[in-house]
């Protein structure tokens, strides 16, 4: 039997975009397990339901992240939405369709140049970004902020898309499908890139459901579930499936946000042509919530829940929010068992970890 | 038009001493730990216990009410993906739970203040915004 020895990985490490540390029991080469954790950056996000009020708390809930800011916004406010049982006007929720769709693409497009990156693929890594410029660009015009929009509300939204911009959103999408045709090919047909990404890190279905994982990452190893089956925002509208693959390795979770890119221009293509004419952006709530409500919502990195609880005062009792990184860490301990200590850095990018969320 | 699925959505308060059988049965029929969260309110803990169904999107809740002194099972024998979620009941709420497979004990977060969002913080906070006041 090989000599064991424990490895600390991170918090501080080339490959990893936000910090959380592993301690890596190694034997020769190949990882035998992996004991995560994280605290390096908590903030008591959730603790300012004491001084913030509940339409104040809309804008903390935004700052949760940096790259899903406006679903966790949209999955806070639907929360509060449901306590209230006020129906949001329908050009709000093909709005909210709108925004939440172009984040998950700029998302998983952040998320395709740090794999490149992950396996020194710097070219790669650099198309990518470049392409999510252009989804960063459609997202400050029309909502002013590159990545936190500020345009959630109880009841709705504060600005509106007008047709012009629509129309830009439109002729910017056929552009970024092309681009993303184009490193598509490279992702999923280049040999050096299946090399590091076929067969590395498998996760089993029933692994995944065993524990718990959420979004692509689950998806990729063959969970059929997608939140925005629920039917909130305009999703009831838009044609779509959940895209699903079977060999839980690395390159069906590549694969799977590939898809989900081309599936998100499609629902945004959607939710434009269907956008009803209306004036109003919101629907007033009076008075303060008192019920409780757990609200789910399909985020970038998979199922992220709100729960709220009120007693009829303008501060809320509880918000919680559990982020997709949050039910993933336990799928990546176990993914990483059995594997290279060399593939360690990108399988912990395979499961897209957006720590700052997780903590909060 | 995509097929929209209404799931049911329930909400069960059991009792604390039922908690490790109702956990294994939502196992044994096949449902996913979606997450477990504490509250503090009205001197008690509310610690709930989501469960979803991946097929029908069914969402179950089991909730307990607990005295803020009583110590609760682990249920990571049986979950161990708990094991985030326990952790963090304790260190932010005090919560007392025995057995957590991998107890961090209260490093997880990584913060000074002892139990942030627990009864003692709470009362001290009253007693502050009390003062305050005066």
């Amino acid at each position: 039997m090989a000599k064991r020895s424990v490895i600390p990985y991170g918090p501080q490490h080339p490959v990893l975009p936000e910090p959380v540390h592993l301690d890596l029991v190694v034997e020769d080469e190949k990882v035998v397990e992996a004991i995560p954790s994280i605290g390096f950056i908590h903030r008591g996000l959730e603790s300012l339901v004491d001084k913030r009020d509940f339409n104040q708390m809309t804008y903390v809930a935004e700052r949760t992240c940096g790259i899903c800011s406006f679903q966790h916004g949209m999955g806070y406010c639907e929360a509060v939405e449901h306590i209230f049982g006020v129906e949001i006007p329908n050009r709000a929720k093909f709005l909210r369709t709108i925004w939440a769709e172009l984040g998950r693409m700029h998302s998983h497009l952040l998320w395709l140049g740090l794999l490149a990156d992950g396996f020194g693929f710097e070219n790669l890594f650099y198309q990518c970004w470049r392409i999510r410029e252009k989804i960063l660009d459609l997202q400050e015009m029309t909502s002013g902020g590159r990545l936190i929009f500020s345009v959630n509300k109880i009841g709705g939204v504060l600005k509106d898309i007008p047709a012009d911009q629509l129309n830009i959103i439109l002729t910017t999408l056929e552009e970024v499908e092309k681009e993303i045709k184009t490193v598509q090919k490279t992702f999923l047909e280049d040999y050096t890139v299946q090399s590091r990404l076929c067969g590395v890190g498998i996760l089993t279905k029933e692994q995944a459901h065993d524990l718990g994982c959420a979004g692509p990452f689950g998806r990729a190893s063959g969970i059929n579930t997608d939140m925005r089956k629920l039917g909130y925002a305009a999703y009831p509208h838009i044609d779509f499936e959940p895209i699903i693959h079977q060999d839980g390795d690395s390159y069906a979770r590549c694969s799977c946000r590939i898809q989900e890119l081309f599936q998100s221009i499609d629902i945004l293509r959607q939710a434009i042509s269907k956008i009803p004419e209306e004036t109003d952006l919101f629907t007033p709530v009076k008075g303060n919530p008192n019920g409780e409500y757990f609200m789910r919502v399909e985020q970038p990195r998979g199922e992220a829940i709100y729960y709220v609880k009120a007693n009829g005062k303008p501060y809320v009792e509880r918000l919680r929010i559990r982020t997709p990184t949050f039910a993933n860490l336990p799928g990546l301990c176990e993914m990483l068992k059995n594997t290279d200590l060399a593939d360690v850095g990108l399988l912990i990018l395979t499961i897209d970890p957006c720590i700052s969320c997780t903590e909060r | 038009m995509a097929e929209v699925i209404h799931p049911e959505e329930i909400l069960v308060e059991i009792d604390p001493s039922n908690l490790l059988p109702k956990i294994m049965e939502m196992k044994k029929n096949g449902y996913r730990l979606s997450q477990i969260c504490a509250a503090y309110i009205a001197e008690q803990f509310e610690l709930s216990y989501s469960f979803a169904d991946d097929t029908t999107y069914q969402y179950i809740t089991l909730r307990i009410v607990i005295d803020p002194d009583t110590e609760i099972p682990s249920i990571t024998e049986l979950i161990p993906q708990a094991v985030f979620y326990e952790n963090e009941m304790k260190e932010l709420f005090g919560v007392k739970i025995q057995m957590i497979s991998m107890d961090y004990e209260n490093r997880l977060y990584r913060i000074k203040q002892t139990a942030p969002l627990g009864p003692q913080s709470k009362n001290e906070d009253a007693k502050t915004e009390k003062n305050n006041k005066k």
